[in-house]
């Protein structure tokens, strides 16, 4: 075990920084991270014993404990309860003979809930020993527990032909479907790997950024910062040496367009990569990609080694003297917090995922304390079109505040479930029209997921951009028949309350306060007074650092917002004070230990 | 007019908050003449015989008959006070909670270092008994409380400065030095 | 550039040196800000949010804050006095503060905003957790129940290498602040009695010390917290 380890620590030259590969790599290799092995690290690191043991505890896919030989994450996300994962769960668990959270006796399974592992569009959905089970069943969920049983590589467990496009691929060999289901100017199949960075030399970097500022582009992953002056600023910030972020963590529950261009369109992502590293003077990008995505490894890595054979990446890029840039891949091991880009930046560097203070900016002060920028991977796909395309061009797509297009990953109750790539100023009617949803069938559309607003039917000719509804690409279709606050306030607020970083005491504290409330009015206990505390307590979240924490009420909040007549009708009507005590509840477990009949 | 009427009671507490009231000294004197107390350790009546003002309510609920005596003084009086850290937060009583019922019980009746002469193994489960709840709750976690006076016990001078607002319908003076929470 | 810059405080025209945490902008210019998890001398976190202000109509910690020429920062609002009751009000039902059993009574910070801000009783429901004492080290006793999570001790008690003593173990709710086993048990007396006092709480104690101060001449007995800063003479240049 020791040599193993140590194998791993060299590995990454003993790396302080590199903590998060070290740990990624020791799980993979023992199912778990052993005392004994944390206690080495720390050693070799010159670090205290807990100080490598706030890393472990803090990502959901470490392990301090035996995980089995294989392990089920389960995901448990709104939309996989929507479409029938309690069926499933019950199912592992009568086949295994344990509870979630539990590892078999003989220590072959573990089985383990998960927060939405990006699959929203073919759930329910597992990840098993590192590999993609979707559209489980009951039936299923039986013949994987046989196959475990008899001993199969989870690689000979599948019965379901590969997904489409590059899912088929040697290198990647899944079940994930892309359901890529329209196709825009980003998505288009035309391009070929190098046709920018081509373009690119013959241009200045400040030519660069001057066609991303005239596009008018924003960020895609959801705050909207305008692109070229995030460029502008790193170009302009100073450091011996300046970093390129990509961020792929995609853990917004609903949101997984990153990962369909993640396998149907690395190089373009590789390219806006070079693009942006060329634009600000950073000689190193590094891509963080959650661990949920870990089966596109060796895709990624050999696609990454193309383009170093190809000279698009590496030294003297196709012949510019000094045009340096590489890539690396840098996994998460399971926070959605890391989606926040100095949480990703903390994380990259081998610690919590606690998000920073800010002032510095990252790309004043980020990876390492050097200036860095974080992109998220449709904005690079985009820029790459911009370059190629020019500024005015991309400009003419969409709408004045919002221009160009938006990959929208879109689930729930819908006939075509997938990814989308539409030009902004599509209407929420628009696309249920383009899902094969019935408007009036649709109940409520939860737009940019948990952390976004959930819409009711008023509001379905509002139009998609930063003029109105802005959003990150996630959209969630509920219909009549679902119980919002049961099936799915009551999930995302769970959702939020399992991925605080822990460090602000509003957002560690609140949201529980928040679901209690919640669950009173649920347990049909709730007064008038607990609408208004939600209300007023919501507002205290405001105060956190950072966009998790202040969204944290979002699901109460927006939903109590525009369908307040679930919580009304639920509250008491007659009651002005109920503190929700139940003493023959408060009595039961005394009068069991002594044997007494309660008598109240 | 008649006089406020005043009621007390000490659940789970240790009396220490009733002893603050006497602790206002020279000034009970005074207190009788401003009041007349109904249920109450302070004149031993035992039942409510009227409606009254104001109740004074010492410890939280941690059993059974703690629960029902609250609810009553909520029935029989028009202002509730939580007095002292015991009703306001469980005060030493709940640094029970959070621990299984089973355990506290082994350790009081069985293997605690206090216990002696119980051969038998006997955990009291007499119907005559109140029973222990899960957890030792805070007053206003089972009734509506209208104000909260910390402290352990409630400075004699908070506890006067309180019952005089509450009788003439003054403000409440709370000098820095007089609320405190031990 | 100027080594000063002007700004304003609920309406009143401060100076401070450029760069300097709006917290200790403040206080040279007698303001009190409320701070929890601030530590002089150590790099601010911003993780209690006790100290937020409304920097130019935005929610900002100031002990994170760099002041810069022009703000206008409110302080003493309605609704920053409410938030910062409901922060320190959280703090209390979110551990097991029981002030009459501890030791650091009377000198505890979290007790002394309280007594500042007039909380007679928490808004929020008590949560009671299940939380462990850990006296497993020979100079100290780390109390789970008081921990309020400010990372005070993580970031001042370091040994002579850096290594940290103190860390944060797990997230989001059940987030703790553990000592290291083997760290911990060298702890020197003086390294020992510097992590009680750099808590903010009772969570650190030093074993065998406590109730030395008697009732009526600890540090928060007779003034408010902060009323060092707000009697001080204004050092305005």
């Amino acid at each position: 075990m020791k040599t193993g380890a140590q194998r791993i620590l060299e590995k990454y030259g003993k790396d302080k920084t590199r903590l998060m590969d070290i740990l990624i790599d020791v799980q993979n290799e023992f199912g778990f991270i052993p005392r004994e092995i944390t206690v080495q690290i720390a050693d070799e690191l010159g670090m205290s014993e807990v100080d490598v043991d706030q890393t472990i505890s803090f990502y959901h896919f470490f392990s301090q404990k035996p995980t089995g030989k294989y392990h089920i994450y389960l995901n448990n996300s709104a939309v996989a309860n929507m479409m029938g994962r309690n069926d499933v769960a019950a199912a592992f668990m009568k086949e295994l003979g344990i509870k979630f959270g539990e590892v078999t006796p003989d220590g072959l399974v573990g089985l383990f809930e998960t927060a939405c592992i990006g699959m929203n569009d073919q759930e329910p959905a597992a990840i098993i020993n590192n590999q993609i089970f979707t559209r489980l069943t009951p039936f299923r969920a039986k013949e994987i527990v046989r196959d475990i049983r008899e001993g199969k590589s989870v690689n000979d467990m599948f019965v379901q032909d590969w997904g489409d496009g590059e899912n088929r691929s040697d290198l990647i060999k899944s079940v994930v479907s892309n359901n890529i289901r329209k196709i825009g100017p980003v998505l288009e199949r035309t391009f070929t790997a190098g046709q920018a960075i081509d373009k690119l030399i013959k241009m200045t970097p400040e030519q660069v950024i001057e066609e991303v500022k005239k596009s008018n582009m924003r960020g895609r992953g959801g705050a909207g910062f305008p692109t070229g002056l995030k460029w502008e600023f790193g170009r302009n910030a100073k450091g011996e040496k300046k970093y390129i972020f990509c961020n792929a963590d995609e853990g917004e529950p609903g949101t997984f367009k990153d990962r369909v261009i993640l396998t149907e369109r690395p190089r373009l992502l590789f390219e806006g990569m070079v693009i942006a590293g060329y634009a600000i003077g950073a000689t190193e990008g590094i891509l963080y990609i959650r661990h949920e995505y870990k089966y596109l490894q060796a895709h990624l890595e050999s696609i990454l080694q193309m383009a170093r054979d190809a000279n698009y990446l590496g030294k003297n890029i196709q012949g510019k003297k000094g045009f340096n840039f590489d890539i690396r891949i840098q996994f998460g091991a399971g926070a959605y917090v890391c989606g926040e880009e100095s949480a990703l930046i903390e994380s990259a560097e081998g610690k919590r995922g606690e998000p920073r203070d800010r002032p510095p900016f990252p790309v004043e002060k980020g990876y390492l304390d050097m200036p860095t920028v974080v992109n998220n991977v449709e904005t690079l796909c985009a820029v790459v079109k911009v370059v190629l395309n020019g500024g005015e061009w991309y400009k003419s797509l969409g709408t004045t505040e919002s221009t160009g297009t938006k990959l929208l990953s879109i689930s729930g109750d819908c006939k075509f479930p997938g990814v989308y790539e539409v030009v902004w100023g599509f209407s929420i009617n628009d696309i249920l029209d383009m899902v094969g949803a019935h408007s009036e069938d649709v109940q409520a559309v939860q737009v940019g997921g948990p952390s976004g607003a959930i819409i009711g039917r008023n509001e379905f000719n509002r139009i998609l951009g930063y003029e109105d509804l802005a959003t990150g690409g996630s959209l969630i279709i509920i219909s009549k028949h679902r119980d919002i606050l049961n099936d799915i306030v009551l999930n995302f607020m769970d959702f939020f309350i399992d991925e605080s970083c822990g460090s602000c005491s509003t957002c560690r504290i609140t949201p529980t306060l928040l679901r209690n409330k919640l669950l009173k009015i649920l347990n049909a206990r709730g007064v008038k007074q607990d609408i208004e505390d939600i209300v007023e307590w919501g507002k205290i979240l405001k105060a956190s650092r950072c966009g998790l924490g202040q969204t944290a009420a979002n699901p109460i909040l927006s939903s109590l917002k525009n369908f307040r007549h679930l919580y009304e009708e639920k509250i008491q009507k007659n009651k002005e004070y109920d503190c929700g005590f139940d003493l023959s509840l408060a009595v039961k477990e005394s009068c069991q230990v002594t044997g007494r009949v309660p008598n109240i | 007019m008649s006089k406020p009427i005043v009621a007390t009671t000490s659940l789970a507490g240790c009396f220490g908050c009733h002893m603050s009231v006497l602790d206002i000294d020279e000034k009970i004197l005074e207190l009788i003449e401003l009041v007349e107390f109904n249920k109450s350790p302070i004149d031993d009546i035992k039942k409510f015989t009227k409606k009254c003002d104001i109740g004074l309510i010492e410890g939280g609920c941690c059993n059974s008959e703690n629960v029902h005596v609250l609810k009553e003084f909520r029935e029989h009086c028009r202002i509730l006070v939580a007095v002292g850290e015991c009703a306001i937060m469980g005060g030493l009583p709940a640094m029970r909670n959070g621990i299984p019922i089973e355990e506290c019980f082994n350790e009081a009746y069985l293997n605690g270092p206090t216990v002696v002469g119980n051969d038998a193994g006997i955990i009291p489960n007499d119907p005559e008994l109140p029973m222990i709840l899960d957890r030792v709750y805070p007053c206003h976690e089972i009734v509506k409380i209208d104000y909260f006076l910390p402290g352990c016990p409630p400075r004699a001078d908070l506890i006067w400065e309180a019952l005089v607002a509450l009788v003439t319908g003054d403000e409440m003076k709370l000098p820095y030095e007089v609320v405190k929470f031990d | 550039m100027s080594q000063f810059v002007r700004f304003t405080i609920d309406g009143t025209e401060c100076m401070a040196s450029r760069g300097q945490y709006l917290v200790d902008a403040a206080r040279e210019n007698g303001v009190f800000i409320p701070t929890l998890c601030n530590y002089p001398g150590v790099k601010p976190k911003g993780s209690c949010r006790i100290c937020t202000v409304k920097v130019n109509g935005k929610l900002m910690t100031a002990c994170t804050t760099p002041v810069a020429e022009g703000m206008n920062i409110e302080n003493e609002s309605a609704d920053i006095n409410e938030l910062r009751k409901s922060i320190i009000e959280l703090l209390f039902v979110e551990g097991n503060h029981f002030c009459p059993a501890c030791e650091k009574s009377g000198n505890c910070e979290l007790q002394a905003l309280a007594y500042r801000f007039r909380m007679m009783v928490p808004r929020f429901p008590f949560q009671f957790p299940n939380r462990a004492v850990d006296a497993s080290h020979p100079r100290i006793i780390k109390d789970h129940n008081r921990c309020i999570l400010c990372k005070r001790c993580i970031r001042v008690i370091t040994d002579e290498s850096g290594r940290s003593i103190f860390a944060y173990r797990k997230r989001s709710a059940s987030v703790e602040v553990v000592v290291d086993p083997k760290l911990g048990k060298q702890l020197t007396e003086d390294l020992a009695q510097k992590a009680m006092d750099v808590c903010p709480v009772g969570s650190i104690l030093v074993k065998e010390k406590g109730f030395h101060v008697p009732i009526g001449e600890r540090k928060y007995d007779k003034v408010p917290i902060g009323s060092d800063i707000e009697n001080m003479q204004s050092t305005k240049i």
